[in-house]
């Protein structure tokens, strides 16, 4: 009886109540449903609007690359990777930045990479999860969204003046791996917490002793974490800009590095400087895209290696 | 009174729902073969069956919740208030306006109890709050539920207990009042005390909803609905009223599981 | 039943004193120093900037250190740091306002709209983008940005705010994007049947249901872009100029705290002068900002966490 009278209810054009219809009448038009219709087009239109701004990072990426294409077209080939630097644009080459560059990495690779597997050995295997280990963690995390320059003033002062390293490839090598240090760290303590307990149960059984363990069950297995987590600190400290230009790399420098003790230029740096000497020199700006190709397809080239080892060597447990 | 319905024979019918040769695929998955069944208005339907039967799949087809999932296709008919409701004409926003669910696993939002109840009427452009709060004080009433909130409807809803939370869900989906609620082993994941508070709410509740509740538990069937569908490997074996199919199934299947010795 | 327990095979114990080596020692020493060179570091910057800063501090009154005159290589130098902080301000509110909509959106429609194909495509290739190095974006500015920004806009300059904010949004959006997409997917599918179920269109569960669950997630996203837009350098330092003039308008050019601190270091500034250490002082306004807001981004996100 209350359900009749409930569904008889069909005048009432402004919803103060729910529209009742009666039931033959369930799908004609009427206020809730003209609403209904509305709700509809605007979740279409969403869809629409969203679906762009996905791919507006597509687009912008497109556009970059086109863009960075076209100004280094003429201006990327042999003759620009195997010269020295040069006032006069068409003879300069990157042939010393390249050179900086890979030595540069010669300093951070084993730097950071024995210092920050060692942390997170430390932080997953030997520390007490207390106070202190909390303490490391916080670190690193805060040590993470530090920006570059803050290093590049703490390289300074520490590196360069302190230690009268100087604006030397060891300075700049030192004050990178600093900054990638929490990358590796994070990236190998996942690596090495995601290597599963029977493994370790299984040496133990056996009688080794932890360290023994560490070395030559969980450093191994968790080896492919690692390395991913090393390529890309690499990729990070490649492009890294700001600490060497605060450390005070010169912008012209002639002579080719021969120890990381000498004086240097890397990749990053000659496409800051020649983009800022664009205004004057317009061919400059030609030699930083050219650079950035390099130091893109070197990008792209570590980055394909990091995805083909993750996907050749990580086991499902 | 009912002048319209009148001129329009055959509308006026008993039954809440009318499927017929339902099939539906996940896919390549045939998951149900030709079911044809004939939900009745104001009465429990309880859909029984082995894991992995149907009984779920059947159920959303009802809402059409099972569009959710891509790659399904269907045919057949399942006509509801005359039109088939899996033409795709038929809009999915205001077919659930009218056909409820509630989930095996009490879901409601994580805001407060007074905004669970009120989400529905608001999509529909209620907002007078003095009407949200009537609506939501009678679904409550009529969810067994008002008593134990009304002190604390601003009170996030994950505070209450699991039964509490699945009788919110409840009188959620009555504060857009539905004519047909669908109930998806409602109290599979509650105790036996609150299962029992939910099973006494749906014998209330019939009076005015059709329910439809899957259920893989005999004994809820036998106790509280009054058509029992049998479902096995996406077809339906049987369906027929409660105490007919558990005391004299038809069919030696519906009564192998009936009995226990599969499923 | 002694027989049967001295027949069963002893579990070994773990002894991780176990000195059946002798180096073996020392090799949670060696550990413990690579752990703390973190901590180390960390000293170290907050010494380094203290120290140098406090000789800045002791030189200049903070009466005019608060001031808009900033003129560090003038005859009577002034180290006003207030177009500094604005110009941080501007260019990371500009970065914001691209960021924030964009990356919301996209991360909306990823995580609530598209298909599990157009996922596994897009999700890796906004990746790629959080990895250029920056340096591309600021020669992006430079070379792209800038000029178009000039068609559209004749009386900007050059050198500016808008295109350095811009193209610094555009480099955030894979931050916020991610982050916000993670935040959402985490929010049980559940909740969002459950709107379904009440008849709501996709949009109505994304943003009434989900977005809310989500929120603190997608909060501490955007706080942490807030962060890195704060830290941006190179694109600052090559799009927005050197004018240490004290402006809101932003179609001029002015300078960040990062953007001083390179201009300096590339050699203007004889260690020992008061620019100097001006550089450390700044450094440490920007250190602390930028702490404040991870720590901020950390605490929310933990919040989040919890729930879920």
């Amino acid at each position: 009886m209350d359900m009749e009278q409930s569904r008889n209810l069909s005048q009432v054009a402004e919803p103060t109540s729910l529209q009742r219809q009666t039931d033959d009448s369930f799908f004609t038009s009427n206020s809730v449903q003209k609403r209904i219709n509305r709700r509809i087009w605007l979740d279409w239109l969403a869809r629409k609007v969203f679906f762009f701004s996905m791919i507006f990072a597509l687009l912008v990426l497109g556009v970059l690359i086109v863009q960075v294409v076209r100004d280094s077209i003429g201006w990327l080939d042999v003759q620009f990777l195997t010269s020295n630097l040069s006032r006069f644009a068409e003879k300069a080459g990157i042939k010393g930045a390249i050179r900086g560059s890979a030595m540069l990495m010669l300093v951070v690779i084993p730097t950071s990479v024995i210092i920050g597997v060692a942390t997170a050995v430390y932080l997953e295997e030997f520390a007490h999860k207390g106070r202190f280990h909390a303490f490391i963690q916080t670190n690193i995390a805060n040590l993470a969204g530090v920006p570059s320059v803050i290093f590049g003033l703490l390289g300074l002062t520490v590196f360069g003046r302190l230690f009268g390293l100087g604006s030397s490839i060891l300075a700049g090598g030192l004050t990178l791996s600093l900054l990638v240090l929490p990358t590796i760290v994070v990236a190998s303590q996942e690596a090495i917490r995601a290597v599963p307990g029977f493994l370790r149960d299984a040496s133990y059984g056996l009688g080794a002793t932890h360290w023994t363990t560490i070395w030559r069950i969980v450093l191994p297995t968790a080896m492919p974490g690692i390395l991913t987590g090393t390529i890309l600190a690499i990729s990070r400290a490649i492009g890294e800009t700001a600490p060497l230009v605060v450390l005070g790399i010169p912008t012209l420098i002639m002579k080719l590095p021969d120890s990381i003790m000498d004086d240097f230029t890397a990749l990053p740096i000659q496409i800051y400087y020649w983009t800022l000497d664009a205004v004057l020199t317009k061919e400059y700006a030609n030699l930083a895209a050219a650079t950035i190709i390099i130091l893109m397809a070197l990008l792209f080239a570590l980055n394909s290696i990091a995805i083909v080892i993750r996907n050749k060597y990580s086991h499902k447990y | 009174m009912n002048q319209q319905t009148a001129s329009q024979p055959g509308l006026m019918t008993q039954n809440a729902y009318d499927v017929k040769d339902l099939n539906l695929w996940y896919g390549d998955h045939h998951a149900l073969k030709d079911v044809s069944l004939e939900i009745q208005k104001n009465q429990v339907t309880s859909i029984i069956g082995p894991s992995g039967c149907g009984k779920s799949t059947f159920v959303k087809t009802l809402n059409r919740m099972v569009e959710e999932v891509p790659g399904v296709r269907t045919t057949g008919n399942i006509m509801y208030h005359g039109r088939n409701i899996l033409d795709p004409d038929i809009k999915v926003e205001a077919l659930r306006a009218r056909v409820g669910m509630v989930f095996q696993k009490p879901n409601p939002f994580p805001k407060s109890i007074l905004n669970n109840v009120t989400f529905g009427p608001k999509l529909h452009g209620i907002h007078d709050k003095k009407k949200l709060l009537e609506i939501a004080e009678k679904s409550l009433v009529d969810a067994a539920l008002w008593d134990e909130v009304k002190d604390r409807l601003h009170d996030n809803a994950y505070g209450l207990s699991g039964g509490q939370q699945q009788r919110l869900c409840i009188a959620r989906c009555l504060a857009v009042e539905p004519d047909v609620l669908l109930l998806d082993e409602p109290t599979s994941a509650l105790d036996p005390i609150a299962s029992f508070k939910v099973e006494e709410l749906i014998d209330q509740l019939k009076a005015r909803y059709s329910i439809v509740i899957v259920t893989h538990s005999m004994q809820q069937a036998a106790r509280i609905s009054d058509m029992t569908a049998f479902f096995l490997n996406g077809e339906v074996i049987e369906y027929d009223r409660t105490e007919i199919m558990f005391a004299r199934p038809a069919d030696e299947r519906t009564n192998n599981y009936i009995s226990g010795r599969f499923g | 039943m002694n027989s049967i327990e001295s027949a069963a095979p002893q579990k070994p114990r773990r002894n991780f004193k176990l000195k059946s080596r002798k180096y073996e020692r020392y090799i949670p020493a060696f550990f413990i120093l690579a752990a703390s060179i973190s901590i180390i570091t960390t000293v170290g910057i907050v010494l380094t900037l203290f120290n140098d800063a406090l000789h800045f501090f002791r030189a200049v009154p903070l009466k005019d250190v608060f001031s808009t005159e900033l003129a560090p290589l003038a005859a009577e130098p002034k180290f006003g740091f207030i177009p500094l902080i604005t110009g941080t301000v501007l260019t990371s509110l500009i970065a914001m306002l691209v960021a924030t909509p964009i990356g919301l959106t996209a991360a909306i429609y990823m995580s609530q709209f598209a298909t599990d194909r157009v996922r596994k495509v897009v999700k890796p290739i906004i990746e790629l983008l959080a990895g250029i190095p920056t340096i591309v974006y600021g020669f992006f500015a430079y070379s792209f940005v800038t000029p178009l920004l000039t068609r559209l806009i004749p009386t900007l300059e050059a050198k500016n705010v808008l295109s350095p904010g811009i193209v610094m949004g555009i480099m955030i959006i894979p931050l916020v994007t991610s982050l916000s997409e993670d935040a959402m997917s985490s929010v049980p599918n559940a909740i969002r049947e459950a709107a379904l179920g009440l008849g709501s269109t996709k949009l109505e569960a994304s943003v009434q249901v989900v977005l809310p669950a989500a929120l603190s997630g997608v909060i501490a996203s955007i706080v942490l872009g807030i962060s890195r837009a704060v830290g941006e350098t190179m694109i600052v330092a090559i799009a927005s100029g050197s004018s240490k003039r004290f402006t809101l308008d932003v179609t001029q050019s002015i300078q960040t705290m990062t953007g001083y601190i390179v201009e300096f270091t590339s050699g203007d500034a004889g260690s020992g002068t008061i620019g100097y250490y001006s550089l450390y002082a700044v450094g440490l306004i920007l250190f602390a900002f930028t702490l404040l807001l991870n720590m901020t981004a950390q605490h929310i996100s933990r919040k989040f966490r919890e729930v879920y």
